[in-house]
């Protein structure tokens, strides 16, 4: 603004015009912005809408020199054939269950662990809450052949086998989400003012109570952001389940989709990209409701802390 | 003020000191054992199994006899271990820079937009990192399929003839960094637009006052403002590009001929569907410098601006 009255100045012309093209350069920007960000959101969103057009074809049109991005004939019958095989039921509901106890572990594991990291200081607790971040940074891929080796161990000493049980995934991937979940819950718990729980303590209650009638509601925003993301993150692990489970009545969706429906008869497509959109559903749904909270989330790792 | 509420008493009297004194051990001990589930999972499924990889890398097949640095001394002289070093390092740093910058770009026009519409377009660009990544990785799989490609029909309208897109070496390692840039620079994109919006408006004002040209704008602007969120969000997904494992298997399952495998996927083909164990150990331990590296530099960060505050 104070640069276009300079310019006029300079140039000699009248303020008005030049304040119009100021206007005009600016609509222009926002046209190839628009333009831009059009082309990004076909390059972003093709794979997905690909999976549902080709769902939604018959075998015999996938097959057909057609083009690929049309439906002739629409039908439902990928849908209608995989939700009525027993064997995909299984996947949805392990991995539902999974995912579903992962949450609840890990939430409880991490609010309370972060509350005291956050607030009650003991020996040792501030070289903790940067190992939580540390071991955050270490990979799955590093970690499965130890683990490979560890559960065989586990089934010689005591006799539980580990291996090739759905719900070993509920002990593996708790590694996965506690050390964010607990860097996020940290991050929120040092933004409550320091006055709120003081005062909670001075009128009697105890830490437990200052967690659960303070911290939590206060925090429930980074609460909902950290489960979205623990629940994103147990749906779609793949590494583990690959690794440790192999029989078809205990794979998880995302390997089940993987290992049984590629293989077998080449036009298999139809189904294969129903399952994977069906797979790709629960997060997708979790992701259209609460945007905001999964945003939040998702910049609290980096800009908090 | 619970500071002052809790140590007058402690310096009036001298008889409830040891009272005082049992109630502060007493917090420090509930603190600890609130943290305790966190601290068993870290050190049973985390730290262990990272230094047991240590040990295992050091044994024979069998696992029976200690070997040294036999294992590594045995990849060393491998050809398809220089390939899955090279493959790895030209993956995850080609990817990071091509998410980096389309994060960066794709950030800008969501910036420019009228703040009303921004909330509907953030939610579009994000979807492909919503998504399970073995599950889009799929889709992407049939767009590249050999005999039906529909990108290769696309490119066919334009008279392109169709690309080998997972069958050459040179184009599927191309594939396997587009999947990961797709999936990956959602994430920079969302990283950046929130390191916009904390830059104050006021410096662009002062920078137009001074003339500065919009490249000038971002150049020394906004580019010195998102210094930090830029390198921790590169250095945090060079970490998991360099670990990656969805992509690369389901795409390529590391073919053909080896030419796409990377650390995290020649560790599961040696270790797990190999057999060998201690080898596949061994691959995956030298994902580690890299790691530490990019750690290191996160961590610095972090600490420095916990001390800032």
């Amino acid at each position: 603004m104070a640069n276009a009255t300079i310019t006029t100045g300079a140039t000699g012309a009248p303020t008005r015009p030049k304040y119009g093209s100021m206007s005009r350069d600016r609509r222009w920007a926002l046209r190839w912005s628009y333009f831009f960000l059009v082309l990004f959101a076909i390059f972003f969103l093709m794979p997905p809408i690909y999976m549902l057009i080709t769902s939604l074809k018959t075998s015999a049109e996938i097959s057909a020199a057609t083009n690929p991005w049309w439906i002739s004939n629409p039908t439902l019958q990928n849908y209608i054939d995989l939700l009525s095989q027993n064997q995909f039921l299984v996947f949805f509901r392990n991995s539902a269950i999974v995912s579903i106890c992962v949450v609840i572990l890990t939430m409880t594991i991490s609010v309370i662990a972060a509350f005291a990291l956050a607030r009650m200081k003991f020996w040792g607790s501030a070289t903790l809450a940067t190992g939580v971040f540390l071991t955050y940074l270490i990979p799955e891929t590093l970690l499965f052949i130890p683990l490979f080796k560890m559960f065989a161990w586990v089934n010689e000493v005591f006799g539980v086998q580990l291996m090739n049980h759905w719900w070993t995934m509920i002990i593996l991937y708790p590694t996965l989400t506690v050390p964010f979940a607990t860097w996020i819950m940290i991050g929120y718990f040092a933004s409550i003012p320091k006055e709120l729980d003081e005062a909670a303590l001075i009128d009697g209650a105890t830490w437990m109570q200052t967690l659960t009638k303070i911290f939590i509601p206060v925090a429930l925003p980074g609460i909902i952001a950290a489960t979205i993301f623990t629940f994103t993150v147990a749906w779609a692990q793949f590494l583990y389940p690959l690794a440790f489970t192999t029989s078809t009545s205990e794979l998880v969706l995302p390997v089940g989709i993987v290992t049984t429906l590629i293989k077998g008869d080449v036009f298999n497509w139809g189904q294969i990209m129903t399952g994977a959109l069906l797979g790709a559903a629960p997060p997708l749904i979790i992701y259209a409701f609460l945007m905001d909270y999964y945003i939040a989330g998702l910049t609290a790792g980096a800009t908090k802390g | 003020m619970a500071d002052i509420a809790a140590r007058n008493p402690a310096v009036l009297a001298g008889n409830q000191r040891s009272g005082l004194h049992k109630l502060m051990q007493r917090k420090s001990t509930i603190a600890f054992l609130m943290a305790l589930p966190l601290i068993l999972l870290i050190a049973i499924l985390v730290a262990y199994p990272a230094g047991y990889a240590v040990y295992l890398a050091t044994l024979n097949k069998g696992m029976t006899r200690f070997v040294g640095f036999g294992n590594f001394e045995f990849l060393f002289g491998r050809d398809t271990f220089w390939l899955v070093v090279y493959q790895s390092c030209l993956f995850a740093i080609t990817a990071v820079i091509f998410k980096a910058i389309i994060g960066f770009v794709v950030a800008h026009f969501v910036h420019n937009i009228p703040a009303k519409g921004q909330r509907k377009w953030r939610g579009m660009l994000l979807v492909p990192w919503v998504i399970p990544p073995a599950m889009s990785t799929l889709a992407w799989l049939w767009l590249f399929d050999p005999s039906y490609s529909a990108l290769n029909w696309i490119l066919a309208i334009f008279g392109i003839e169709g690309i080998p897109w997972t069958g050459e070496a040179g184009w599927a390692r191309f594939s396997v960094i587009l999947v990961n840039v797709w999936i990956g620079s959602p994430f920079f994109m969302i990283m950046y637009l929130a390191a916009l919006k904390s830059v104050p408006e006021q410096l662009y004002e002062a920078a137009s006052i001074d003339g500065a040209t919009w490249w000038q704008r971002i150049w020394y602007v906004t580019l010195p403002m998102m210094r930090n969120i830029i390198a921790i969000t590169a250095l945090f997904s060079l970490i998991v590009t360099f670990a990656n494992f969805d992509i690369v298997r389901v795409l390529t399952a590391g073919g053909p001929l080896n030419s796409t495998h990377i650390f995290g996927t020649w560790a599961f083909r040696v270790g797990i569907e190999g057999g060998d164990i201690p080898l596949g150990a061994a691959v995956s331990l030298f994902m580690v410098p890299i790691l530490a590296v990019a750690a290191t530099f996160i961590l610095r960060d972090i600490t420095k601006r916990g001390s800032e505050v």
